[in-house]
């Protein structure tokens, strides 16, 4: 099997008639994720438990008996998600040395699968940012900084410049993973996204990245930020292989009481070929301000390609949708004020050698543990929270929550079935430019497009779609309705075999495997 | 409407964690602004939404019973400082000294 190959047509095939053993592969992982060290997409990896994990799979193929399409396969997971004996720092000096005591829900399920987990992908502190350049570890670059296509575009402004300074930023918050996935050192990561912080990074490295709706995955074990609107988020190759980790990691959980109660059945996504009952819906306030006429250009376009194969294309209207990022900055600060009030030195993580008290104590916990990005929020959503504010600005924002959520039900309830939509603004900065902003500009520029999904708990996906002049990849968002995946992953395939995104050209993978470049693909879409 | 150093001192004093400098407190100053953005929104006869799946009603309270624990060891291990079963901390009940007389960046305000 090639390391581009999907997950249930080819890898699985492949592993059960013994082409190809869960050792090599996980062994091509971690030389891959060795001479790809430079994108800094890893905090940890943990090689030996790996490659055991990869010969007891092998047992099992050997014995007739896997224990499902994803044993075997070398998978990574954000640092923000608990995992046995293995570190997990959320990319914070707060937890750096934090030896997780159990697993997340999500990570069992893929370990009980017989999923290889090969290490912690690096992102944004505690998952606060846009760029996955806010951790204690140091940025994530873009694996299509390296890329033949964008290097063939790139002007170098003096002749002494290399291609160091000139590289592009993932995305965030979950950049490492993001990377990850299209560097093919994994085939597939896991990610989480309370503002955007799968999809983002996902357009920006040109990979399926999946939001889930809300309630539908659990969260027990995810390190919460926003305890009302976190999710695990989903990182692939291609939309069929969101839909099997989808299937392995959907389902009620006793331990996350904030799990549906309604039972998940795994699907299979039809080869969708007729479109014509199919209503798209195109947001017109999702055009917004700072959008680039090439994304523009290219979300047009898509909805012409709906229409032109029959489907009914409308343009629709969510009248909140600017006051979203508003809202969602006073929820988000509220309730991670509220979260990040557990990190106080004493059970867990850093603890400063203050002795006076236990309240100074904490406090110079804190201010050793957290950065600038961090403590912002915390101070700001204590603000908010303040009983002569409380009123005004957190009530006030969760009543506008309720009619940003009514926006959409309003649009589904008239006959759309789907929504499309760009998923960022541009295709990605150069870290250099990128950093010129705080974080928390940043964050309100990017998350624009992508967060009113998760006020309203709503499934979104990124579905990459053609590169930007720039050689960069550029995807664009379906939203759908709730617990309605089946449908939004069944069109979003749709469309991804229409646009034939092309493959990224890395000279590391063709060394590591050239067998990746014989399914590339010659028609693109832009 | 800046915000007046004895609010800036009670957040402080909430959140245990500092501003450390000027910038912070422009960044929050910021943070409030955007913030009132929200009241050109009306909310008039609007309830606040506390979670996506109000209709549903997931929060459910379970039978009490015992179903793990007995992992004293493993919640331990990460902590610094214990003794015996106990996590240690430093003596408690010792307010944080007074603006005036803590090392402090809001001092010079």
């Amino acid at each position: 099997a090639a390391l581009n190959d999907g997950l249930r047509s080819q890898v699985s095939a492949a592993l059960k008639e013994g082409r190809v053993s869960p050792t090599e592969l996980c062994q091509r992982c971690l030389a891959l994720i060795k001479s790809t060290k430079f994108l800094n997409a890893y905090i940890t990896v943990v090689e030996e438990t790996a490659l055991k994990q990869a010969e007891e799979s092998e047992e099992r193929y050997k014995r007739g008996q896997p224990l499902g399409i994803l044993d075997g396969v070398p998978i990574t997971v954000k640092d923000n998600f608990n995992t046995a004996g293995i570190e997990t720092t959320c990319a914070s000096n707060m937890l750096k040395g934090y030896i997780s005591p159990y697993n997340a829900t999500v990570v069992q399920k893929l370990l009980d699968q017989g999923a290889v987990l090969l290490g912690k992908t690096n992102l944004d502190e505690f998952a606060m940012g846009s760029g996955s350049t806010d951790g204690v570890f140091g940025p994530v670059r873009n694996p299509w900084s390296y890329s033949k296509q964008y290097k063939e575009k790139s002007v170098p402004k003096s002749h002494s410049e290399d291609e160091e300074s000139n590289w592009v930023i993932t995305g965030g918050s979950s950049g490492g993973s993001a990377a990850a996935v299209s560097s093919f050192t994994c085939f597939a990561a896991l990610g989480s996204d309370t503002g955007g912080s799968t999809r983002n990074p996902a357009a920006h490295c040109g990979v399926v990245g999946l939001k889930p709706t809300y309630g539908l995955i659990s969260r027990h074990g995810l390190i919460p930020l926003v305890n009302s609107m976190d999710v695990p988020g989903i990182l692939t190759r291609c939309v069929d292989d969101a839909a099997v980790l989808l299937g392995s990691l959907a389902g009620h959980d006793p331990k996350d009481s904030t799990t549906i109660q309604d039972d998940f059945k795994p699907f299979e996504l039809p080869n969708l070929t007729d479109v014509s009952k199919l209503s798209i819906g195109i947001p017109k306030e999702y055009h917004a301000p700072g959008l680039s006429s090439e994304i523009l250009a290219l979300w047009s376009k898509a909805a012409d390609l709906f229409k032109n194969a029959g489907a009914k294309v409308v343009e629709v209207s969510l009248p909140h949708t600017r006051y979203s990022i508003v809202c969602y900055h006073v929820l988000c600060t509220a309730e991670v004020a509220s979260n990040m009030a557990r990190f106080d030195g004493l059970e867990y993580g850093h603890r400063s050698d203050m002795k006076d008290s236990t309240e100074s104590m904490y406090a110079a916990t804190r201010r050793e543990g957290f950065n600038d990005v961090v403590r912002g929020r915390i101070l700001s959503g204590n603000y908010f929270l303040l009983k002569q504010n409380y009123e005004k600005y957190f009530v006030k924002a969760q009543k506008v929550r309720r009619l940003i959520a009514n926006d959409f039900v309003k649009v589904f309830r008239s006959g759309v079935d789907i929504l499309l939509t760009p998923t960022t603004l541009s295709d990605a900065a150069p870290y250099t430019e990128f950093i010129q902003e705080d974080n928390r500009t940043r964050s309100a520029q990017d998350d624009i497009l992508t967060q009113a999904a998760n006020m309203a708990g709503l499934p979104a996906i990124n579905v990459p779609t053609a590169l930007s002049e720039r050689g960069l990849p550029v995807g664009l968002q379906f939203i759908g309705r709730s617990f309605q995946e089946k449908q939004l992953l069944t069109v979003a395939k749709w469309f991804e075999k229409q646009v034939q995104f092309p493959m990224i050209q890395l000279e590391e993978v063709k060394r590591h495997d050239s067998d990746v470049f014989q399914h590339q693909k010659s028609a693109s879409f832009s | 409407q800046k915000v007046s150093v004895e609010v800036l001192e009670h957040l402080e004093h909430l959140a245990l964690v500092d501003f450390r400098d000027l910038e912070g407190v422009e960044r929050l100053q910021k943070a409030i602004q955007f913030a009132d953005q929200l009241q050109e929104v009306n909310t008039d006869g609007v309830e606040p939404m506390d979670s996506v799946l109000e209709d549903r009603w997931c929060l459910y309270l379970r039978e009490d019973d015992v179903t793990e624990g007995n992992c004293t060891k493993e919640l331990l291990e990460n902590a610094r400082e214990k003794v015996e079963e106990y996590f240690v901390a430093p003596p408690g009940n010792i307010p944080l000294p007074k603006l005036e007389e803590r090392e402090t960046f809001l001092q010079g305000s």
